[in-house]
């Protein structure tokens, strides 16, 4: 098995106008998931998601500054680490994983030996 | 693989391919014989040898230096009756020191080798001959659905396809395609790096995968002879080395997958459109419409063969795009001019085809047998629909079908135009003379 970073960009102004309703399927389709992962022979190691862009913080050497490092209509807001037989599999995966206002990116996890 | 010796390592008796065995090799025979195992076999020999390696690059270096050694053991002891077989004994063998030798070196992100494919591949190796070998494992599906994988950008599909399946150099794969030497390595470099860093799998995809797995294989390939079929630039209208390659790789995925009717079907439509080719310009190179070829000069064998194939792609419910397209193109071949080509069955088949692939590419070519079909008006209305399509923008066929329809309507202004529009896009010389030609015939000749 390997590991693969799911990440999920999304449009942060969809969310933020979304009534609770939306909120409630998104929060059902991430508890699906979770049980699709291993249905799929997979597995979450991690799922978090993110405080939106707005409350991010950049540092470049030592300069800090408001905002995040580049500003787009579609933002990372969560990511899963999952582990995958290979990428055919992280991608079976990664197309399960609701990302309604945007898209997933599935990264694999560089091993240092 | 600097270290291992040229004269090394090479299959000795046990292989069944020594001394002996071989042909007595008269002056030139040596070489062309490697020549004829780089154009058939290496596809075979890499695929086999990647399985050993566990990485293309050492896969493609044992392969080369395989090759290398052929000529001195092969003038030694003469060409074996087998030489895929040799080949691949010798290049695994390179494989297996380089991976004693460099053990850690090699260990860190290998080729993931799956167990066998789930798909059977009933047809024996081409080299087939040497039946007390070690039998040569089929793995170059496994190696084509790696290089054609949807993880890769269309551009390095069609560049490792050229690299490992067919064993082109990088200079001649960047030459193919019109970018510099530099660029074209990167972009293999790349595709070879995110094939280990990712773990794209070397295996043929399970069934339910497959039929888009295969489409976008067949895409890589019919992309290959559309390229060659048509330069995109240059002064030759045919690229016959691209041709031939494209047909070897549509031989080989039928040879391989003899049931699955695309595969059919992609073979068809490469062998009934380059029925045509000895036709398609004059001896100056002039670029020879469809109209005004000579038909008894068509490959009549080639397109028996072909219209053979079309027959297979299409049984059964629903047929694919490229079954579709190889039956246009058949009813083509068959036609006895130009004129007698059953149009309204050609314009037909162009709807069943964007039923199953919504192309504005396919809608161009119903406009124009629609044209045919049913006079050049109607053509043009379908055209006049088209040119609101963003993506026909920059189609240089486009405002050449136009300007040839509004030449036939005798408006020659406005073809005139239409052909000015298709010279802006066109860079193929053959094409731009083909054009000029005609611009200058509606214009009238110029007056000094």
């Amino acid at each position: 098995m390997a590991e693969y970073l799911i990440l999920i960009a999304e449009d942060e102004n969809a969310y933020a106008a979304a009534t609770p309703d939306v909120y409630q399927q998104v929060m059902e389709a991430h508890m699906r998931f979770a049980e699709q992962v291993p249905e799929k022979g997979g597995k979450i190691v991690e799922g978090r998601a993110l405080q939106p862009t707005s409350t991010a913080t950049t540092i470049r050497g030592d300069v800090v500054t408001d905002g995040p490092f580049v500003e787009t209509k579609e933002a990372i807001g969560g990511y899963y680490l999952i582990e995958a037989r290979d990428l055919d599999h992280a991608l079976e995966i990664g197309k399960l994983c609701p990302a309604r206002f945007g898209c997933v990116e599935v990264r694999p996890i560089r091993v240092f030996n | 693989m600097s270290s291992v010796p040229r004269d090394g390592g090479e299959p000795a008796g046990g292989a069944g391919d020594g001394a002996g065995d071989g042909t007595a090799a008269g002056p030139g025979a040596v070489p062309e014989a490697i020549a004829d195992a780089h154009r058939r076999e290496w596809a075979l020999v890499l695929a086999a040898t990647a399985r050993v390696a566990g990485d293309l690059d050492l896969a493609e270096e044992c392969v080369q230096d395989a090759y290398a050694a052929a000529l001195a053991a092969w003038t030694r002891q003469g060409v074996p009756r087998n030489p895929a077989a040799w080949l691949t004994t010798t290049a695994r063998r390179r494989a297996i020191d380089a991976l004693r030798r460099d053990r850690v070196l090699r260990a860190k992100l290998p080729l993931l080798i799956e167990p066998d494919p789930p798909v059977a591949t009933s047809t024996p190796p081409a080299a087939g001959a040497g039946e007390e070998d070690d039998p040569i494992p089929d793995d170059r599906l496994r190696l084509i659905f790696t290089c054609c994988h949807p993880a890769l950008a269309r551009e390095a599909q069609v560049a490792l396809t050229l690299r490992l399946v067919c064993g082109l150099t990088t200079v001649e794969i960047a030459q193919a395609f019109l970018v510099s030497e530099p660029t074209m390595a990167a972009r293999v470099t790349r595709a070879k790096k995110k094939i280990s860093a990712a773990r794209i799998p070397y295996r043929v995809p399970g069934e339910a995968e497959l039929p888009d797995r295969l489409d976008a294989v067949l895409t890589v390939v019919h992309l290959l002879y559309t390229t060659g079929h048509t330069a995109p630039g240059g002064p030759d209208l045919v690229r016959a080395d691209l041709v031939e390659r494209a047909i070897g790789l549509a031989r080989m995925l039928h040879a391989l997958m003899p049931d699955e009717r695309e595969a059919s079907g992609l073979l068809a439509l490469i062998l009934l459109t380059d029925a045509r080719r000895a036709t398609r310009a004059d001896a100056g190179g002039r670029l020879l419409l469809l109209e005004e070829q000579d038909r008894s000069c068509w490959d009549r064998e080639v397109i028996a063969e072909g219209a053979a194939l079309v027959r297979e792609a299409l049984r059964g419910a629903r047929p694919g795009r490229f079954a579709v397209q190889a039956a246009i193109a058949a009813l083509h071949a068959e036609a006895p001019s130009y004129a007698e080509t059953d149009w309204p069955q050609i314009a037909g088949l162009y709807d069943v085809l964007l039923g199953i692939w919504s192309s504005p590419v396919v809608a161009l070519n119903r406009a124009v047998a629609v044209a045919m079909a049913c006079g050049p008006a109607a053509g043009l209305a379908q055209i006049g629909e088209l040119e609101a399509d963003t993506r026909l923008a920059g189609y240089r066929y486009l405002p050449a079908a136009k300007a040839d329809l509004l030449r036939r309507l005798g408006n020659q202004a406005e073809a005139a135009q239409a052909y000015r529009d298709a010279l802006a896009l066109t860079d193929n010389d053959a094409e731009r003379d083909f054009l000029a030609r005609r611009l200058t015939e509606v214009t009238g000749p110029p007056r000094d």
